[in-house]
């Protein structure tokens, strides 16, 4: 066991991934021998050179359309986004290509591809890198999207992303890169991609996040247990498929439940697992499904960000209400 | 600056006259009639297709009319196991690779199997979002190189497809990489209703090489000779490792953009009487006359025979049933996630009249 931060994790999950596999591949801007703008890939060319960590130009859109020949080829391409604000210019690859390449041949070609991207805020970076564009990527069938909250998520996740048959968006939460170390077994263990992980059992109330706001919701389940609430916290760590049998089952037993995403509040995912639960727990439920999220403005600058991210405060109001519904 | 000379290299002039040397392929004269035959059974395709449409048993439908030589001299110059990244009016190019009659009117007619080609099973489906594809031939040609084969793809897209970025940026990483691959502009002088002059103020498309710090030139998009011995050569470039090359084949859409434009709104009917003597399929027929190759018992049983193909293909396309819209299911993901499977069995419940 070694002790990691998450994005050392990510490097490690790249290193094993490209040892084990001679088809997985490297690109991405910066991703030479910078390591990575985040360091995510340092060291990789030193070992595999630069015929498998290819530095690109500036231009994300062909950075996925590049990665979609090449799966489409039969490599294991993982493209770095340098930052999430510049995914956006993905996505049209990303939904009428990445996507959709295996129905549209039924099955005869096919895309094995992951898009890494460091998302969220709370860095007080510069405007468009920290974006939470998780949703938008969620929507488009034939995606898989996935938030890793730990570094030994992030390394099983990844693993998986990039043995996964299909495209991958990755979505790294940039604040948790090298906010705490953990100790992750290097051994190749990959995590599953279709199910949430409960990180905390409770019986009075269901709590659901993903990525970087699972500290802030761990954090208001503990206070909420001074107050003798006992939260259920689930991270949902892969958003599409989403495994709703999990969280359904936790709000039958609960009857209650908070989601919380640092995306605004409107169509954001956690509409989609109201919606979810509204559909196959609505007779559990004891109280309205509350949702503690960003708002719906663009992502202000780093001087106001603390404030219209989902604090721990703000949690536990929520499930002060939920809880108090009579 | 470089200085850029625009000289379009041709073969025959637009009688089907020797103008400039034959290339070696034409030494032999079945290769020239294996041209000669795609090109007429590719306008036969394309007759049939808007007849089909027209009849409502066809979906909105780019006739590839007066552009067959650009798409077939380019398939044409290709090996086998190279790879082929088309726009959605290179149906030439996909029947000389293999594409079958049957498949290309699937395709046409809404159908997905329509895409999954038996014959090159590498190559890329047509790509509609114009220019998006460009990015995907140059990951093809980047795995050849990676894996050190000798192979090459081959991506041709429109006029109006150098406008996008998708397509400056391919250009630029091909150049970046030098990876082997082959950008050819069907260049037919309308992206719908706009004007080459309007799509852009470079006196050339194929200029546009030089900004990536490739090879460029034209070729007349007419002479499906020229086509081919000028995309062979840029081929055999390819495979000698010394990067991309752009070709621009300037022709002329002597038909509406798709069967849903109607061209008269924009262009008038004497510009396309003007380029009807330039089209390709009477300018090889004209060379391979006056060569002793040809003569009208052979041009009789060809059109019988072309024309007997795509009855043929018509026929086993509408006899082939529709998939039940569960099928659609089966190919979203490699193995169908449980929330998927759900919607599956609500939608075969759907399908068999329930609510």
């Amino acid at each position: 066991m070694t002790e990691l931060s998450l994005v050392q994790a990510v490097n490690a999950a790249l290193r094993y991934a490209m040892q084990e596999d001679p088809r997985v591949l490297v690109l991405g801007e910066d991703v030479g021998i910078d390591g990575g703008v985040f360091r995510a890939t340092d060291g990789l060319i030193q070992s595999f050179g630069e015929q498998r960590v290819l530095d690109t130009p500036i231009a994300e859109a062909s950075i996925a359309g590049v990665s979609i020949g090449l799966a489409a080829q039969g490599l294991r391409p993982v493209a770095e986004i340098q930052f999430t604000g510049f995914a956006y210019a993905c996505i049209d690859q990303m939904i009428n290509h990445a996507a959709r390449l295996r129905g549209r041949t039924r099955g005869r070609l096919s895309c094995p591809m992951v898009l890494r991207a460091p998302a969220g805020g709370g860095i007080k970076a510069i405007e468009h890198h920290s974006e939470s564009p998780e949703a938008m990527f969620a929507h488009i069938p034939g995606l898989k999207v996935v938030t890793p909250s730990s570094a030994a998520q992030a390394y099983g996740l990844l693993l998986s992303a990039i043995r996964d048959p299909d495209p991958v968006v990755f979505l790294e939460p940039t604040r948790l890169y090298r906010a705490a170390r953990e100790d992750v077994t290097e051994d190749g263990a990959g995590l599953p991609l279709e199910r949430c992980f409960t990180l905390r059992n409770g019986r009075d109330l269901t709590m659901v996040a993903w990525g970087a706001m699972m500290r802030e919701t761990l954090e208001a389940a503990e206070q909420l247990a001074a107050e003798n609430v006992e939260a259920e916290v689930i991270d949902v760590a892969t958003l599409k498929p989403l495994d709703g049998a999990t969280i359904l089952a936790s709000v039958a037993r609960t009857g209650r439940l908070v989601i919380v995403h640092e995306a605004p509040m409107t169509c954001g995912y956690g509409a989609e697992i109201a919606a979810r639960v509204c559909d196959g727990a609505m007779t559990s439920l004891l109280a309205p499904i509350a949702r503690v999220t960003g708002y719906d403005t663009m992502m202000p600058y780093l001087r106001t960000e603390a404030a219209y991210m989902p604090s721990v405060a703000r949690i536990v109001a929520a499930a002060r209400r939920v809880m108090a519904y009579a | 600056m470089q200085a850029w000379e625009s000289t379009a290299t041709r073969v025959l002039d637009g009688e089907g006259n020797v103008i400039a040397s034959m290339p070696a392929f034409a030494a032999d004269p079945d290769e020239l009639l294996r041209l000669y035959r795609a090109l007429v059974l590719t306008r036969a395709f394309d007759t049939k297709a808007v007849a089909l449409q027209r009849t409502g048993r066809l979906g909105t439908y780019a006739s590839s009319l007066g552009q067959e030589a650009v798409s077939i001299g380019a398939a044409a110059a290709m090996q086998p196991d190279d790879v082929f990244v088309p726009s959605f009016r290179e149906h030439g190019g996909q029947l000389w690779r293999g594409v079958t009659l049957q498949e290309l009117f699937l395709y046409w007619g809404g159908d997905e199997r329509g895409n999954d080609f038996r014959g090159p099973r590498q190559d890329f489906p047509i790509c509609v979002p114009v220019g998006s594809h460009a990015p995907h031939a140059v990951g093809v040609a980047l795995a050849f190189r990676l894996r050190g084969e000798k192979r090459a793809a081959v991506c041709v897209f429109g006029d109006g497809a150098t406008s996008k970025g998708d397509v400056a940026e391919a250009l630029n990483m091909a150049g970046v990489w030098k990876v082997p691959i082959v950008f050819v502009i069907n260049n037919n002088g309308w992206a719908i209703s706009v004007p080459r002059d309007k799509q852009s103020a470079a006196a050339t498309l194929a200029q546009k090489a030089i900004a990536a710090g490739i090879p460029g030139e034209q070729v007349d998009g007419n002479d499906v000779i020229a086509v081919r011995t000028v995309i062979e050569r840029a081929l055999a470039r390819a495979r000698q490792g010394l990067g991309p090359t752009l070709v621009e084949a300037v022709t002329y859409r002597l038909c509406d953009h798709t069967t849903a434009d109607d061209a008269s709104r924009y262009r008038d009917d004497a510009e396309v009487s003007r380029h009807w003597p330039a089209e390709p399929l009477v300018r090889l027929r004209n060379f391979l006359i006056s060569a002793s190759h040809w003569d009208k018992n052979k041009e009789d049983a060809l059109l019988h025979e072309c024309n007997a193909a795509v009855e043929q293909a018509v026929a086993e396309y509408l006899a082939m049933a529709p998939q039940p819209l569960s099928a659609n299911f089966d190919f979203v993901y490699a193995t169908a996630p449980a929330e998927l499977i759900e919607q599956r069995k609500v939608a075969s419940m759907a399908g068999e009249g329930a609510p």
